[in-house]
């Protein structure tokens, strides 16, 4: 709808996803976005370059000169430290980086697949199918992520493991935490959808359910996608530290993990010995900053309420997200009757949608 | 995720004649409603606990596996009925937790529901003192940065309400115990008391379990100003991570209503600033909050494990962790099940106090 109105003013990268944000913000709103995307893009760099960047392995334990040696002081060697277990931190911290993205990434784009053909499905045929889903989502959703993981962690991998057992392990509990959130918004999406006169349209002319999900509704239900994307990469990012923390982190022989580092440097703390904790913590500090930076940023912009903007009548037309995303993907079905139907209805910023 | 769901403002007049057409409204059917939906909840949380956990084989292997022979193994799991059909051991897992029987725990061999008892206290105190400090940190500042919006004061609570988020509570936990009780000495390292004060409320007639009250009781103010010393760290930890939220949803709620008329007329009456933003536009813009409440209990109760388990914080949290250490599975279903009903059940009291407040939610 809008982007034809665009399409033949604005040349074609100006409208790509984050370029076009960048551009739209002005002031402090474009700070925080921009800061946020180069504490992201600092984030994926160490990730992919961490094996140019580490000096040290992440599990090795002896260099030129010998063994490392426990908590040795930052300096000399070892810039940052070493840990309880004698490795180098900050070795374990660049390393962690590679493990947190790989986590993030399989995590989000597992449960955008489950949850989106979930929700497809559920809000496209309705019916008691559709109820049990929805109940069940609810369930899920109310209950505290970690705990669900840490089930989650218990079934696959029965406590900790190596690499791939340990990282597939976080990601899939990870995982069953984000589905309903997905499965809500794409839900609530297909059911406005599902009205449209064009549905009707392709319906009468005997395209296949299957062509009017994927080709009518699907397209036109993604467009929140990209907001809740953002924010379910940095509690990927969280989980995943929460779930190493308690213990069911990856053996530091097979990766790093921040989680897993901070839990080894509780004792550490109480002995005065800082470095062990502090520096995982920041790295888990400024990544989840940086993407939810990101995140805000894109919501904010894409909510005509919280946008700043330029002048009178010189604001620009407003992007594709309405205000409703943040309040699909929340909590707030406060119905009672498992509708998402009435929350198009009223719409955050106190119109009636035109639908 | 913390969401900043808003409800709108929806002018009273031209809603009302809608709002009677309306079928099955009242509030009496709504709250039935709300009620019964408590029961699927629990039943699909438990229900999906157990299947899962018995996924990975039966407890009684997982905890003794390696320390027992076999012979033993099969002995045991006969005892506890584990070896018969599984369809058969789930109905009666469920008429169990109906009846408040979580079975017995197998590294202790208490029942489960004593354990849930003594350490729930503990995390319920928790969670109250991380409510305080979220409400006394979240909700004024929140204020400060909807009427500042887009100045300085806003840009830096915004940015903190971000920090307060993207901090894990152990990070925040260890950082607050190495400042304040490794470095400067001036709050203690971790327990909910010295072992002084714990001996001393252990001999009270009838205890609660949750040390203000138990040290209360004593009626010494030295194991008192004790107990609370030793919250201030975990209770800080914890709800800083909370207060994050509530800061961004007062903001973005209050930023709602201070641009409705009604405001615009307060100030033209010449109603003061100060009692503008605390008064008239953060009135309205509580229900949201309210609402928001409930889901925090779910965060804060994932957030007390983790801060439990950083300040040895004896409570439903921190023997999670250790049960699962032990791999006593009937424990950790038995303290899941629980923390399942607990979220349900605050679900459905928020929802009852959100109606009560807003008639717009019932209809």
């Amino acid at each position: 709808m809008t982007i034809d109105t665009h399409a033949h003013k604005a040349p074609l990268w100006t409208r790509l996803p984050v370029v076009h944000q960048v551009r739209q913000s002005i002031g402090l709103q474009r700070g925080m976005l921009v800061v946020g995307l180069v504490i992201t893009g600092i984030f994926i760099l160490t990730a992919i370059f961490a094996p140019l960047l580490a000096p040290y392995g992440y599990s090795q334990l002896r260099g030129d000169n010998g063994t490392f040696g426990a908590q040795q002081a930052p300096g000399g060697e070892h810039l940052l430290g070493t840990t309880v277990g004698g490795y180098d931190v900050l070795s374990r911290v660049i390393w962690g980086s590679q493990t947190a993205i790989t986590v993030m990434v399989i995590a989000v784009v597992l449960s955008i697949f489950a949850g989106v053909a979930l929700g497809l499905v559920s809000g496209y045929f309705g019916g008691w199918l559709d109820r049990v889903l929805v109940v069940i989502c609810d369930a899920v959703y109310a209950f505290p992520a970690l705990l669900l993981a840490i089930v989650m962690g218990i079934v696959i991998s029965g406590g900790r493991s190596g690499l791939w057992g340990g990282i597939f392990a976080a990601a899939i509990s990870i995982t069953v935490v984000f589905i309903p959130q997905y499965f809500r918004v794409i839900r609530a999406e297909t059911v406005r959808i599902k009205a449209e006169a064009y549905v009707e349209s392709a319906r009468v002319l005997g395209a296949s359910n299957g062509r009017i999900m994927f080709r009518h509704v699907l397209r036109n239900a993604t467009r929140t996608l990209p907001l809740i994307f953002t924010l379910n990469a940095s509690e990927a990012v969280l989980t995943l530290a929460g779930l190493g923390f308690i213990g069911f982190g990856i053996e530091p022989s097979s990766a790093a993990e921040w989680g897993y580092d901070l839990n080894k440097s509780l004792s550490d703390v109480t002995s005065g010995i800082w470095w062990t904790s502090l520096f995982p913590g920041l790295a888990i500090v400024l990544v989840v900053l940086g993407i939810t930076l990101v995140g805000e940023s894109l919501n904010d912009l894409a909510d005509p309420r919280l946008r700043s903007r330029r002048a009178p009548g010189k604001t620009s037309v407003a992007p594709v997200t309405p205000a409703e995303v943040r309040s699909l993907a929340g909590p707030i079905d406060t119905s009672g009757n498992f509708s998402f139907q009435s929350t198009p209805r009223i719409r955050p910023d106190g119109l009636e949608s035109i639908s | 995720m913390t969401t900043v769901a808003m409800k709108p403002p929806v002018p009273a007049a031209g809603r009302s004649p809608k709002k009677k057409s309306n079928p099955g409204g009242g509030i009496g059917r709504y709250l039935l409603i709300r009620f019964l939906l408590i029961f699927p909840t629990i039943f699909i949380l438990v229900s999906m606990v157990f299947w899962l956990m018995r996924t990975t084989g039966d407890p009684i292997t997982a905890a003794l596996g390696g320390k027992l022979g076999p012979d033993q193994l099969a002995v045991l799991i006969h005892e506890a009925g584990y070896d018969r059909p599984i369809i058969i051991q789930y109905f009666e897992y469920l008429g169990q937790v109906f009846t408040g029987n979580f079975g017995t725990t197998i590294s202790t061999n208490r029942p489960v529901s004593e354990v849930l008892f003594t350490y729930g206290s503990a995390t319920a105190e928790l969670v109250f003192y991380a409510l305080i400090v979220a409400f006394i940190v979240g909700i004024p500042l929140g204020m400060v940065a909807a009427y500042w919006r887009d100045k300085a004061p806003d840009a830096f609570l915004r940015v903190f309400a971000i920090l307060c988020y993207a901090t894990p509570v152990f990070f925040a936990g260890l950082l607050l115990k190495l400042i304040f009780a490794v470095w400067l000495k001036v709050l203690p390292v971790a327990g909910r008391a010295t072992v002084g004060s714990e001996l001393e409320m252990q001999f009270l007639p009838d205890k609660t379990g949750i040390y203000f009250i138990d040290a209360l009781k004593t009626g010494n103010p030295a194991v008192f100003g004790d107990v609370l010393l030793h919250a201030v760290l975990p209770a800080l930890a914890l709800g800083l991570l909370t207060a994050g939220v509530f800061l961004r949803l007062v903001r973005t709620n209050v930023i709602g209503t201070l641009g409705t008329e009604y405001v615009t007329a307060a100030r033209s009456r010449g109603v003061n600033e100060f009692r503008l933003v605390s008064k008239h536009a953060y009135r309205p813009a509580l229900i949201p909050i309210i609402t928001v409440i409930g889901l925090q209990v779910a965060l804060l109760l994932g957030g007390a494990v983790l801060t439990e388990t950083t300040f040895e914080w004896k409570g439903l949290g921190f023997m999670l962790i250790e049960f699962i250490k032990a791999r006593d599975f009937v424990a950790v279903q038995g303290i899941v099940a629980l923390l399942a009903v607990i979220v349900a059940l605050s679900n459905f009291i928020v929802d009852i106090i959100a109606a009560l407040i807003d008639p717009r939610v019932r209809y």
